[in-house]
């Protein structure tokens, strides 16, 4: 009886060595945020790149870092370039989830915009988190943040992403916060209170979404009056669906996702070389007619169709309204909060 | 011999199920990080305790094992862990690392080192927190599912107000299923006699119906309903076509939509158990009771019900257990006060790498679903789990 148990088990642990080591022999994969982003990607990098001669899949995700967590310790990793979140990126190179980069392989640091590279990553794009609404629907047009959170002035349900970053700090400057100083307040008991405090006020109007693609879909659907949104997600809408929805870019957070390097893959050598081609200028210049989403080669700017410049984050005159997130802070007070919000944002 | 057949299932699940289930649920109590990255801290910390003035050699022992931890990567583990319960400390800790590097040889260590980067990484709240977390096992994890945490003496005492989540979390869950309950079995028991009553031929043409939902995705038909619930959706527009209502209803994103779809989602595994009791009573056994003088609702409810309660139990059951761990569904048609308990295992897995709480959370979902479990048999004397 025994026996025949052992050699069950070892028969089963056989087959599973034997299945990932013939996953160990794969393509180039690269993973990205899905939806109509992926599509501009596929079109602008990745089929060009694999016409190039390396072969090369993609898959998208919807982010997490203990899913990237998952496959370097768990020993299975099938990704070799992932496109991540500040923080993601910032966390997973001090846990060691990714390659070091090295910049002459990917063009060399002159190439990218001053803060786009680091040391594990590699900027991929930079995006707002902006008001949106309806032109067609909405009589009072909303002129910050201030009349988002203002239910008397615009009555109806507003939508806000479900979790703690950006919303505190949209709700700080609503309440009078210069921008400039939104993470000084932040970073104090008494700034936190202040920003729930406001939030507090349009609570009973207050509809959250999840994924990125649903304020265009609710805006559509009438269910809020207001969203706070991924800029490139309203133009594709208004492009895409024929909306007329409308962009507020004052005082509005923008961040930037990279590019990085899974820890340990067998593909590094074409990663490095994928990652080489998607920081040319000339085939960053493309992407922004997909997605109206900014990028980081330096000379990629002049490079991109000026009709498109009036919804770019990198448009000078909307990056000097907009504020940089600070992934630092959301490291440090990122899980306190979320406990504060979860709390909030489950009693009536 | 013949016991030997159900041998390959049974090493399956033992190396498919059991074994990773239990490996994974044993992070609730394991304490890995810390140890790891700060042997040395700790040892310097032997016999020390929280008011105490801390102890002088642990200032060298600190910045070595951040030096070490921090090149072998495994401090952002431990920062993390530490990070739980002292806000704030997760890069401060990597930055004294960076610093305690780059420091010149020979340098020697002190309070006002760490101070300088952090006031926390000097405080003894830090070195009680890195004590508490210095494993093996610690209730930490098991602690903060209960909205418990432990003071700076290691007294266990409730979160603070606004920290206070997982049992109101878990009522919910379980008042979010009771009700979900409920409602298929109103729904689901006059489908299933319906079956028991009509030809066979118009019965198998209703249990298609009833199984068509059975075979679609779960996320397509939760997506249907967001489409059908919406403001400008379906049932709006036609209650306010008709008259009944003369501004839309918020069907979405509150405990209504919730309750709506998992009740849909959810109503075949009613439906089916119901079916198959049902159609086992006999129905002489109502004539019978009509040829002896009872009226119609006496025979049903003294006589049909009690036959058919074996069905109603292994439904509810199978509906309630089904119903505790949902996340998808309330995830896209929900609130924030709708979310259950398994949203939060997931978000703890995926999001933000909180393996402990996870664990902690799950096991506090499988410990109440068994304890409901064995109430439940208790109380029907076993039927329950006979049937299902």
């Amino acid at each position: 009886m025994k026996r025949t148990l052992v050699t069950t088990f070892v028969t089963a642990a056989a087959l599973a060595l034997a299945a990932s080591a013939a996953l160990a022999q794969r393509d180039l994969t690269v993973v990205s945020w899905g939806g109509a982003y992926q599509d501009g990607q596929k079109e602008v990098y990745f089929k060009p790149f694999n016409a190039a001669g390396t072969k090369l899949v993609d898959e998208s995700w919807d982010g997490g870092l203990g899913v990237l967590r998952t496959k370097i310790k768990g020993g299975n990793n099938t990704w070799d370039v992932v496109q991540v979140e500040a923080d993601e990126l910032e966390v997973g190179c001090d846990e060691g989830l990714y390659e070091k980069l090295d910049a002459a392989r990917i063009g060399g640091a002159a190439r990218y915009l001053p803060g786009t590279l680091h040391a594990c990553g590699v900027g991929a794009i930079i995006y707002n988190l902006v008001l949106a609404y309806d032109g067609d629907k909405l009589k009072t047009a909303p002129a910050g943040w201030a009349d988002f959170f203002d239910a008397k002035k615009i009555p109806g349900k507003r939508s806000i992403r479900n979790g703690a970053k950006w919303n505190l700090e949209i709700a700080l400057i609503a309440d009078g916060v210069p921008a400039a100083d939104v993470y000084k307040v932040l970073a104090t008991p008494a700034g936190v209170d202040r920003a729930f405090a406001r939030l507090d006020s349009i609570k009973p109007d207050l509809v959250f979404w999840k994924s990125g693609a649903q304020p265009p879909q609710m805006l559509a659907a009438g269910d809020v009056v207001m969203t706070t949104a991924y800029n490139g997600r309203i133009t594709a809408a208004n492009e895409k669906d024929k909306k007329n929805f409308k962009m507020v870019w004052k005082d509005t957070p923008y961040t930037m996702d990279s590019w990085v390097i899974m820890k340990g893959t067998p593909n590094k050598a074409n990663a490095e070389k994928l990652l080489e081609f998607m920081g040319r200028a000339e085939n960053q210049a493309k992407l922004p007619k997909y997605v109206r989403y900014g990028v980081t080669a330096a000379a990629a700017a002049p490079l991109v169709d000026k009709s498109l410049n009036a919804e770019l984050p990198t448009n000078p005159e909307i990056l000097k309204q907009a504020f940089a997130e600070n992934p630092k802070f959301w490291i440090d007070n990122g899980d306190k909060l979320a406990e504060r919000w979860t709390k909030w944002a489950g009693t009536k | 011999m013949r016991r030997a057949l159900v041998l390959p299932l049974a090493a399956f699940l033992l190396v498919f199920f059991v074994v990773p289930l239990a490996g994974l649920l044993s992070l609730a109590v394991r304490e890995v990080e810390v140890p790891r990255a700060l042997p040395r801290t700790l040892a310097a910390l032997q016999g020390w305790q929280s008011p105490q003035p801390l102890p002088p050699p642990l200032w060298g022992a600190f910045a070595q094992d951040l030096v070490e931890a921090r090149a072998a990567s495994t401090l952002a583990d431990a920062a993390r862990r530490l990070n739980y319960e002292v806000n704030g400390v997760r890069s401060t800790l990597m930055r004294a690392a960076r610093e305690a590097d780059g420091a010149t040889a020979g340098q020697a260590f002190d309070a006002a080192f760490f101070e300088a980067v952090d006031p926390a990484l000097a405080s003894t709240a830090f070195f009680a927190a890195a004590q508490r977390a210095q494993g093996p096992l610690s209730s930490y994890y098991l602690l903060a599912s209960l909205d418990l945490v432990r003071d700076g003496q290691g007294r266990i005492e409730r979160a603070p107000e606004s920290h206070r989540i997982y049992l109101d979390v878990l009522l919910r869950t379980l008042s979010i299923s009771a009700t979900v309950t409920l409602l298929t079995l109103l729904m689901g028991f006059p489908v299933a006699l319906l079956l028991t009553q009509v030809q066979p031929r118009t019965a198998d043409w209703l249990m298609v119906l009833v199984l068509l939902p059975f075979w679609t995705s779960l996320l397509v038909r939760t997506a249907a309903w967001v489409v059908v619930l919406q403001k400008e959706g379906m049932v709006n527009s036609l209650l306010l076509a008709v008259g009944l209502i003369s501004e839309p209803l918020t069907l979405l994103y509150n405990r209504t939509g919730v309750l709506v779809a998992m009740t849909h989602v959810l109503l075949p595994f009613m439906i089916l158990p119901l079916y198959s009791v049902l159609r086992g009573i006999p129905p002489q056994y109502m004539r019978a009771a009509a040829s002896l003088g009872a009226p119609p609702a006496t025979a049903f409810v003294r006589v049909f019900v009690p036959l058919a309660a074996p069905g109603v139990a292994a439904g509810s059951l199978m509906v309630f257990i089904l119903a505790l761990g949902y996340y998808i569904t309330p995830a896209l048609v929900g609130g924030g006060s709708d979310q259950m308990l398994s949203y939060f295992v997931a978000t703890y897995t995926t999001d933000t790498g909180n393996w402990g709480l996870a664990a902690a959370l799950g096991l506090l979902m499988l410990v109440t679903t068994l304890v409901l479990y064995g109430a439940a048999h208790r109380l029907s004397r076993g039927r329950v789990m006979a049937m299902s």
